[in-house]
């Protein structure tokens, strides 16, 4: 099953609330993916700063600190529960180069300009509580409840998945090519975490973002090279986007506004969005990508 | 009287609709603040009027019997699943499978129906004022579909005695079905079916009838690569 949510906002209007819009369309979910649950948030930052979201269980926040430090130099961090974002000027290549040689316990879960991604497993009420996802502003965002069939549950496990800068990715389906796909996009210099099948068309977005095609046009020639059932929601930093596979099994009602764009897996998760009695609602086409930004 | 989805549960409203004193002779009810919950109305077995201001989940109506329910907004997958007989009116869109293997009674949709509309239907009248989606009237036995818009792929696959009536586009026809004539019989149903449905404008005579090639009915070898 699963749950997908997301929420795009086309004016500055709800920015401030776009938290607290987002934990009221992933807490609706929860009857479709008790599993675990997560959510990726796009907030415009400094320029040069890049975000890094690093997911440590068992964290000891000052231990941490300590040995960060001994490591890069300039940063600031913030504690959220079990998660940890690190702004930085450092470049991802030596950044993920450290924490993966340096730090095993730690996993990085996303990082970006502007994305900031937080996972784990559990019910989606208290992942949305423990994290504090109300209190988070931003211009978009997506999120995910999981109901596990493909592999295990675990915080690798858990959408979103992001496999490059400001990318995410969230699914509910299954792909029966992931096995094959992998294998090719390792070729091609993409690295997995997981044996998650969602993971890999994570991965295969980011290598066609990676060649310079747009979301649009990377998520056509998904609709051929992916097979299996799917709605997908993506983020890249000033875009998002919808779509389904041909069958149309799997299930996804789009609420639009003046204001902003709502996605989710069923209208009950954007009941109590604002307006949303007054927005175009739709369910997207099968084969079909809708999108907004770039 | 009045029913607040968001001060009641579900369940007692559905076990309050599904037990009404048959004496009482008041019997509209009004349900407010749906919210997308699913199986709103389900298995109601009494004549009364429900009224749904909103939008509503799955499976909505589900089973219904005798009673009339409107939406006032969009249904989820599989509204009027089952149905058994009365009444029910969604005013916006339907998700996939409306009316899915609905035995009788009328199902109005006045949007556009997504994919399997009428999938296995057993009896069921259904009129979408929109279109419908893929795989429309799959395995549909009996009853009519009538389509005033157009429709998607795979129209009808593998029907048995299900009329189907499309006013716009197909956009293919599935395995064993076939346009077939308009006689007077199905014009004067249609009409019928139009006129049920409020549809004032649009005339029996420019819509086409489409039905069982009946050869699938049985096994022939000749046929695998339709089966």
């Amino acid at each position: 099953m699963c749950g997908i949510v997301g929420i795009y906002l086309k004016t500055t209007k709800f920015e401030i609330d776009l938290g607290r819009m987002l934990s009221g369309m992933l807490n609706n979910m929860e009857s479709r993916g008790p599993d675990s649950a997560g959510f990726a948030i796009y907030k415009n930052s400094n320029k040069d700063e890049y975000k890094y979201s690093l997911c440590i269980n068992d964290l000891d926040f000052n231990k941490f600190k300590n040995d960060i430090s001994n490591k890069i130099k300039n940063f600031t961090l913030s504690q959220h529960s079990d998660h940890v974002i690190v702004k930085t000027t450092e470049i991802p290549k030596k950044f993920i180069k450290i924490i993966n040689k340096e730090f095993r316990d730690v996993s990085l879960v996303g990082y970006g300009r502007s994305i900031e991604i937080f996972k784990q497993v559990g019910n989606p009420k208290d992942i949305v509580k423990k994290f504090n996802l109300e209190s988070f502003s931003g211009t978009h965002g997506i999120g995910h409840t999981r109901m596990a069939t493909e592999s295990a549950i675990t915080t690798d496990g858990s959408h979103p998945y992001s496999t490059g800068e400001d990318e995410c990715l969230v699914h509910n389906g299954s792909l029966s090519n992931h096995n094959n796909l992998r294998r090719e996009l390792k070729k091609k210099g993409n690295t997995f975490n997981s044996e998650n099948d969602t993971e890999v068309a994570a991965g295969y977005v980011s290598n066609s973002l990676s060649n310079n095609n747009s979301l649009k046009d990377t998520l056509m020639s998904g609709l051929k090279d992916l097979d299996g059932f799917y709605t997908f929601i993506t983020g890249t930093r000033n875009g998002f986007a919808v779509v389904r596979d041909e069958i149309a099994c799997k299930p996804a009602v789009i609420a639009e506004t003046n204001n902003y764009v709502a996605i989710a897996s069923e209208f009950q998760a954007m009941a109590h969005l604002p307006d949303v009695n007054n927005a175009k609602i739709f369910e997207p086409e099968p084969g079909v990508v809708y999108s907004w930004g770039n | 009287m009045k029913l607040d989805l968001k001060k009641l549960k579900l369940r007692n409203i559905n076990e309050q609709l599904q037990n009404i004193d048959r004496r009482v002779n008041d019997r509209n009810f009004t349900i407010i603040n749906p919210e997308g919950n699913h199986a709103v109305c389900a298995g109601l077995t009494d004549e009364m009027n429900v009224n749904i201001k909103g939008h509503v989940g799955y499976y909505c109506a589900g089973m219904n019997q005798k009673a009339n329910i409107t939406i006032e907004g969009n249904a989820g997958t599989g509204v009027a699943e089952n149905m058994m007989s009365g009444k029910v009116h969604v005013k916006g869109n339907a998700s996939q499978s409306a009316g899915a293997t609905a035995h009788g009674g009328v199902l109005i949709i006045d949007g556009d129906a997504s994919s399997r509309c009428g999938i296995s239907m057993k009896g069921v009248d259904i009129v979408v004022k929109g279109s419908v989606g893929h795989m429309s009237g799959f395995m549909s036995q009996a009853g009519n579909l009538v389509v005033c818009g157009d429709a998607g792929e795979a129209l009808g696959d593998s029907l048995y005695e299900t009329n189907i009536y499309i006013r716009g586009k197909i956009k293919s026809l599935g395995a064993d079905c076939v346009e077939k004539k308009m006689d007077k019989k199905h014009i004067k149903k249609l009409n019928l079916l139009l006129k049920q449905a409020n549809i004032k404008n649009q005339k029996a005579e420019s819509f086409k009838r489409y039905g069982s090639a009946k050869k699938l009915y049985n096994f022939k070898i000749d046929n695998i690569s339709n089966y």
